[in-house]
């Protein structure tokens, strides 16, 4: 590893001064970033630790939402009753994602910030332009069967890794910041990331030294909540692809769809055109092929993973047809 | 740097900032229960109790755990007085070559624990009640602890064994 400054950051408003300068970087859990600092795939100058900050509650809102710290352990968050009664798609994909020690350790904000597993991210002796802009992507001729099929760009064809993203998506989660010179803000979820373009190094709208503060969650729409991952083993392996859906149906046609995908694209994946597809419509296995159709219009495989579209086809039919049982 | 190992009280006087946890234990201390397996989170030979709490110790700086106590497989049980999860393990053979078995332990411990605060896993049927302890369960749980010897039916033994006591 790198050497690197380390500091303890006293407040929220310490920890943005500290990390304003280029080069600097906050750590929460680090079961991500010191993975990657091992492998000299990130090599910060400076590391600000926030894991003391008190941003770890989880608090019920007046109009029924939720507000979760930034340092809300992965474990805690799924454990947490309100979530567990209110977002059980919440509760579901953070369970499905990890392990057991992981999830103790990682925080909310820093699970939103997760990088990449592409292979040749990770290998520095490897064309990536995520990791070295410029170098080229490695991955589009090579074994890419983890990667995305949607939104890529001929730059990088990267997934994002996260499973709780994927549930936050459908939740319509707003993401709340504090920025070096003082002020705040808010970023609806579906304005937090960015897709690869030309400029794939760049994954999200933060600026150098903004910091996840909380994330809110809109109070729970109604209908059936349900998270479903496809992956290659059982338990602790990232998703080739998952569905986080929030269906309801009423008087026998689909009165609202909340649909957010993972293992597809740089983002966790949300496309109007397949809800808009859903809505309105008696649940039937056109409906759900309609719904496939909008989503994987533009689905392009780039050989190892060309199976992940009929996948995803295959995934949503099962979880629609699951919503619809389950709302009966 | 202060920190408390297994209740007892350690003051660290020269810390690279690069070493984790993990190699605090190991290199520094002379803990050396706690495995090197990956060194990247991925098969839990390293797994510690931080608070109470299972985690990595490859994936943590040592710097960052000032003030708190850690449990390692060595503040478990001794040969003579053995926690009863080690001694569930002897018993049922829950290992072949051994290098995993402090984590396994040291993870058992905590995920018992998280059990008995009711936390679900991706395997409960349903994520609001209190969890079920089956063996599915106990995979599910434990599926951040590798096994390359694969004695992972005796380990799953040797925990319900325990589970049930």
């Amino acid at each position: 590893m790198k050497a690197f400054e380390y500091s303890r950051a006293a407040s929220s408003q310490d920890a943005v001064a500290s990390a304003a300068t280029a080069g600097a970087r906050f750590i929460a859990g680090g079961t991500n970033l010191l993975d990657l600092m091992k492998l000299q795939v990130m090599t910060p100058e400076k590391l600000v630790d926030i894991s003391r900050l008190p941003l770890d509650q989880v608090e019920h809102l007046v109009d029924g939402g939720v507000r979760i710290g930034a340092l809300v352990p992965n474990s805690d968050l799924a454990a947490n009753p309100l979530i567990r009664k209110h977002y059980p798609v919440l509760a579901k994909a953070l369970l499905a994602g990890a392990s057991g020690q992981l999830r103790n350790k990682a925080s909310t904000g820093g699970n939103l910030l997760q990088r990449t597993r592409c292979y040749y991210f990770y290998d520095p002796a490897m064309g990536c332009n995520k990791r070295e802009p410029g170098t080229g992507c490695s991955a589009q001729q090579g074994f890419n069967r983890i990667l995305a099929v949607l939104g890529t760009s001929e730059h990088c064809i990267a997934t994002h890794p996260s499973d709780m993203a994927v549930a936050m998506r459908a939740l319509n989660a707003v993401i709340h910041t504090l920025r070096p010179d003082g002020s705040e803000r808010a970023i609806a979820i579906g304005d937090f990331y960015r897709l690869p373009g030309d400029t794939p190094h760049i994954e999200n709208v933060l600026e150098q030294g903004e910091l996840i503060t909380a994330i809110e969650l809109p109070p729970a729409p109604a209908g059936v909540q349900i998270y479903r991952k496809v992956r290659d083993r059982a338990s602790y392996a990232f998703a080739l692809v998952s569905v986080a859906a929030v269906i309801n149906v009423q008087e026998g046609r689909i009165a609202s769809a909340a649909l957010a995908f993972g293992g597809l694209a740089h983002l966790p994946w949300r496309d109007p055109a397949v809800e808009a597809a859903l809505v309105g419509q008696a649940p039937s296995p056109a409906t759900f092929d309609a719904a496939a159709d909008a989503l994987l219009q533009g689905a392009r495989g780039y050989g190892h993973n060309d199976f992940k579209i009929p996948l995803a086809r295959r995934t949503l039919a099962a979880v629609l047809h699951e919503a619809v049982e389950m709302g009966a | 740097m202060q920190l408390s190992i297994n209740g007892e009280a350690y003051t660290i006087e020269a810390l690279d900032v690069r070493t984790s946890l993990l190699d605090l234990l190991r290199e520094q201390l002379g803990l050396t229960g706690s495995k090197k397996g990956c060194d990247h989170g991925q098969c839990g030979a390293c797994t510690v109790l931080v608070n109470g709490r299972r985690i990595n110790s490859c994936l943590t700086l040592a710097v960052m755990h000032e003030g708190d106590e850690i449990t390692t497989i060595e503040g478990l049980g001794t040969p003579e007085a053995m926690h009863p999860l080690q001694a569930a393990f002897v018993k049922h053979d829950g290992y072949q070559c051994g290098y995993c078995t402090p984590g396994q332990i040291c993870s058992a411990v905590g995920m018992l624990d998280e059990v008995r605060r009711g936390w679900a896993s991706n395997v409960s049927e349903d994520v609001e009640g209190a969890p079920q302890l089956d063996d599915a369960e106990i995979r599910e749980r434990m599926s951040g602890n590798l096994c390359r010897c694969a004695a992972y039916p005796n380990i799953v033994d040797a925990i319900r064994e325990v589970a049930e006591a």
